[in-house]
């Protein structure tokens, strides 16, 4: 991500210090991670020491500081979703994208997450791809879910 | 500004409103432990090792002393059954993270914290942020900073900046209770000053 399109994004919160996060959070939805580049620019122009953003992109789980795969996917582990498999479910899909929970394959194709409920147990087990919901899954179905994902 | 009459461990103290509870035992010579606490910054509150008791109209609660203001009438315990048996569970779990710390040690003694009674946890950084905070409100270059959350939290050192700033400064490490400041200097010094270095040479 480019220095202009950063500023671009910086001045469309006006450019105030009290949007550090909203500015954070744009760029991390449009480039899917924080580069240290991007970091030190949003420090410069906010007038935000960078020591505070670093604390700010560390604390909250929707940043990451390292590269992210095309399609989020977070497979619920949460108690409902577990007594009804969910521990075979991530099986197949970690055999499928061979990486491990909080991974991103090299080809930035996937990254893995494990969350505790995703709020919607009676369709557990559920899988979430970019946002989207896929419940009742069993091993197999998460499986072709993730192929149609390029 | 008007003044706050109080008592601390049963000597009457005066003092000027708005000053914390640490603040006026300190005037009038009674010893608060503190861990976290540095006259040079704001008060953060973040060890509450110098937590006391106090009673106001007939109710006793605790406090965190460094952090609460004084009020006309206060009776403050620095020391009670209480105070000394929280001090001494804050030590045994601050220990469990740095068992040679000497502030640490010194004051288990006082209060006789076992150091071995929590599963050893070495992190070394009591999270005091004397660090942090002193880099960013004194010296102000915001050089070191808090990283993670939770169990995850420590300290990391910006290279960009301390490779630029530190070197002539160095003032916050000996403010650390437990050195870990002085071991993640030297790492972040021997990791990362010179890529930083030569990264900013071209533009220099
Ligand atoms: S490194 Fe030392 S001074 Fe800094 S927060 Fe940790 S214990 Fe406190
Ligand atoms: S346990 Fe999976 S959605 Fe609640
Ligand atoms: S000295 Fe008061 S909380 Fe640390």
């Amino acid at each position: 991500m480019d220095n202009a399109r950063i500023d671009r994004i910086i001045e469309s919160h006006g450019g105030e210090a009290s949007s550090l996060i909203q500015v954070l959070l744009e760029i991390q939805g449009e480039n899917r991670w924080l580069p240290r580049e991007a970091l030190k620019r949003v420090s410069d122009r906010l007038q935000v020491p960078l020591s505070r953003i670093q604390h700010i992109a560390t604390f909250y789980k929707t940043f990451s500081l390292s590269p992210r795969g095309r399609h989020e996917v977070h497979i619920c582990m949460g108690t409902a979703c577990h007594v009804r498999g969910a521990t075979r479910v991530l099986d197949a899909v970690q055999d499928l994208i061979g990486i491990g929970p909080g991974d991103t394959d090299l080809n930035l194709r996937f990254s893995l997450d494990t969350v505790n409920c995703l709020g919607c147990c009676a369709l557990g087990p559920v899988m979430k791809v970019n946002g989207k919901t896929h419940g009742k899954l069993s091993p197999a179905e998460a499986v072709e879910v993730l192929k149609s994902y390029e | 500004m008007s003044e706050v009459r109080l008592q601390i461990d049963g000597k009457d103290v005066v003092t000027r409103e708005g000053a914390t509870i640490l603040e006026a035992a300190r005037s009038a010579g009674i010893f608060i432990p503190t861990l976290c606490h540095h006259e040079k910054l704001e008060p953060y509150g973040g060890c509450r090792i110098c937590i006391v008791e106090v009673e106001l109209r007939g109710a006793t609660t605790l406090v965190v002393s460094c952090v609460h203001p004084v009020e006309d009438d206060l009776v403050v315990r620095t020391r009670s059954e209480r105070v000394d048996r929280i001090r001494k569970t804050l030590l045994e779990l601050m220990l469990a993270h740095a068992p040679d710390s000497p502030p640490l040690q010194e004051l288990a003694v006082e209060y006789g914290a076992d150091k071995d009674r929590f599963e050893k946890e070495a992190s070394f950084c009591i999270h005091c942020g004397l660090c942090v905070r002193y880099c960013a409100e004194v010296v102000k270059k915001n050089a070191v900073g808090f990283v993670e959350r939770g169990t995850r939290k420590e300290i990391a050192f910006i290279p960009e900046i301390a490779a630029r700033e530190c070197p002539t400064c160095k003032e916050c490490l000996p403010l650390c209770p437990t050195s870990y400041l002085q071991a993640a200097f030297v790492l972040t010094e021997a990791f990362a000053f010179r890529s930083v270095s030569s990264e900013a040479a071209p533009e220099e």
